[in-house]
């Protein structure tokens, strides 16, 4: 049996994730979390005035939530039930980093904490970064040209 | 050695062992038969690399303890784990002040250490020797995977890091025997999924199967277990399937080290156990006593590394594997 055949005998038999059950718990577990964000809008509006500092509040609010989890050491067996409906939120986003600096602590706050923290939210970071300058470099000349 | 089997004049055997593991192993099917475990899997350390360092401490130490001996009687500690550069060894054994050859041979050390230090005895260079294995889940998850407290979920072929350490003492006391081995070759078969490993390690046993009863004497029949430690589900159910293909039958008798260690209905490790801390445990808490005791005589037991990194893994490198063979024998 060649390379080629092997891979394709080890993909045949190997057991795939169950993708169904995954889409149906990262949807009802990241609505969840949406359905959250919306309810603490709410609560927000009835204090905050302007929109948008509101929704940054739910933000804030949502991160400080997923750190705070991550930290206890909860939000792992919540995201290996939840998927994709823990981490395309901003949920996410704050464990992927929350994580990196707990784990790295052992080798200091410089060399660890400092130059490991965004190890994996740092291509989120670059990308959306580049994709912001792209975007607004395009933005920039269809103004000036449709005005 | 002869067609690639290694014979010795003078037969080594297994003087003591000792296995020391953290709790989700303690809670697994065999929690009791090992000799220590540690609640919470720190064993009084700061730091999962210092934690796993003071398993394989304890190891030997309860090893030599087990055995009456002293370390000043061994002439050789063969060590090894799956940290960079083997920290887990080095920082862990150093105060036994003994000789010390690191190994790295991924899951594969655990027999790769009792091939070496037998045939250092069975070569008559050594008198006693140490052999010495670990893996932790916290330390190797860092250095392999993600973070520990990363939000993600395992492939079902995935396998969970054992946390354990095992040692070995080779010598000429015993009751269980090393009668022969066999050194794998490496074999990559293409396989680049980190998540699959037990694929991607079969073909090296398969290799080694092969050739082991192509050069021997011996048949599947002659072994009460031929254990593999680890392929888990996947990779078991591999070299069944093709081992059969080839005219070997082993579906009666073989076991996998990544099967026994954990409940894979209740403890959510999917495919199974893996790290060679996984097979050197097992071996030590429930095949040798039961060679021991005489209940089974004779057992293949090999041992299966992949052998990438991380940064290999990344450039796109599929993953190559080997697969160490060592007889086992009850007196």
């Amino acid at each position: 049996m060649d390379k080629k055949e092997y891979i394709e005998y080890v993909e045949s038999r190997s057991k795939k994730s169950p993708i169904l059950q995954n889409l149906i718990r990262a949807f009802l577990l990241g609505g969840a979390i949406c359905t959250l964000g919306q309810a603490l809008l709410e609560l927000y509006r009835l204090f905050i005035v302007e929109l948008k500092d509101a929704q940054s509040l739910v933000s804030i609010t949502l991160i400080a939530i997923a750190i705070l989890l991550t930290g206890i050491g909860i939000f792992d067996n919540i995201a290996r039930v939840a998927g994709a409906g823990t981490l395309v939120p901003i949920t996410g986003f704050a464990n992927a980093i929350a994580s990196c600096a707990i784990d790295t602590k052992s080798e200091g706050f410089v060399m660890g904490v400092g130059a490991k923290i965004f190890s994996i939210s740092g291509p989120v970071i670059l990308f959306g970064t580049f994709s912001g300058v792209i975007y607004g470099i395009i933005y920039y000349i269809a103004s000036m040209i449709w005005g | 050695m002869k067609d690639g089997i290694i014979t010795f004049s003078r037969l080594p055997k297994i003087t003591s062992y000792y296995s020391v593991v953290g709790s989700k192993e303690h809670n697994g099917p065999l929690g009791d038969y090992f000799d220590e475990w540690c609640e919470g899997d720190k064993f009084g350390k700061d730091s999962w690399e210092k934690a796993e360092s003071e398993m394989q401490r304890r190891a030997l130490a309860g090893a030599l303890r087990k055995g009456n001996l002293v370390s000043d009687s061994l002439d050789v500690i063969l060590a090894g784990d799956l940290l960079n550069q083997c920290v887990g060894s080095t920082y862990g054994l150093a105060d036994f002040n003994v000789p010390y050859l690191g190994l790295y041979g991924a899951c594969s050390t655990c027999a790769e250490s009792i091939l070496l230090a037998s045939c250092l005895y069975g070569g008559g260079l050594a008198s006693l020797c140490g052999a010495v294995t670990s893996s932790h889940y916290c330390s190797s998850e860092r250095q392999f995977r993600f973070p520990l407290e990363y939000g993600g979920q395992r492939t079902p072929t995935a396998q969970w890091t054992t946390t354990g350490s095992g040692a070995f003492i080779i010598g000429g006391e015993g009751k269980v025997s090393i009668k022969n081995a066999m050194v794998g070759r490496i074999v990559n078969k293409g396989i680049s999924d980190i998540n699959n490993m037990g694929a991607a390690m079969a073909p090296a046993v398969i290799d080694t199967l092969t050739r082991y009863f192509s050069e021997s004497t011996h048949s599947p029949e002659d072994f009460d277990l031929i254990i593999t430690g680890d392929l888990g589900y996947e990779g078991s159910e591999i070299i069944k399937d093709l081992l059969l293909g080839k005219g070997i039958d082993i579906r009666k008798n073989h076991v996998d080290c990544g099967l026994m260690i954990f409940n894979r209905d209740t403890q959510d490790v999917h495919a199974g156990g893996s790290g060679c801390g996984c097979s050197a445990v097992v071996m030590a808490s429930s095949i040798v006593p039961n060679l021991e005791r005489g209940v089974i005589k004779n057992v293949l037991f090999l041992g299966t590394g992949a052998l990438m990194s991380p940064m290999t893994l990344s450039q796109g490198e599929s993953i190559p594997a080997v697969a160490h063979l060592v007889h086992l024998s009850s007196n």
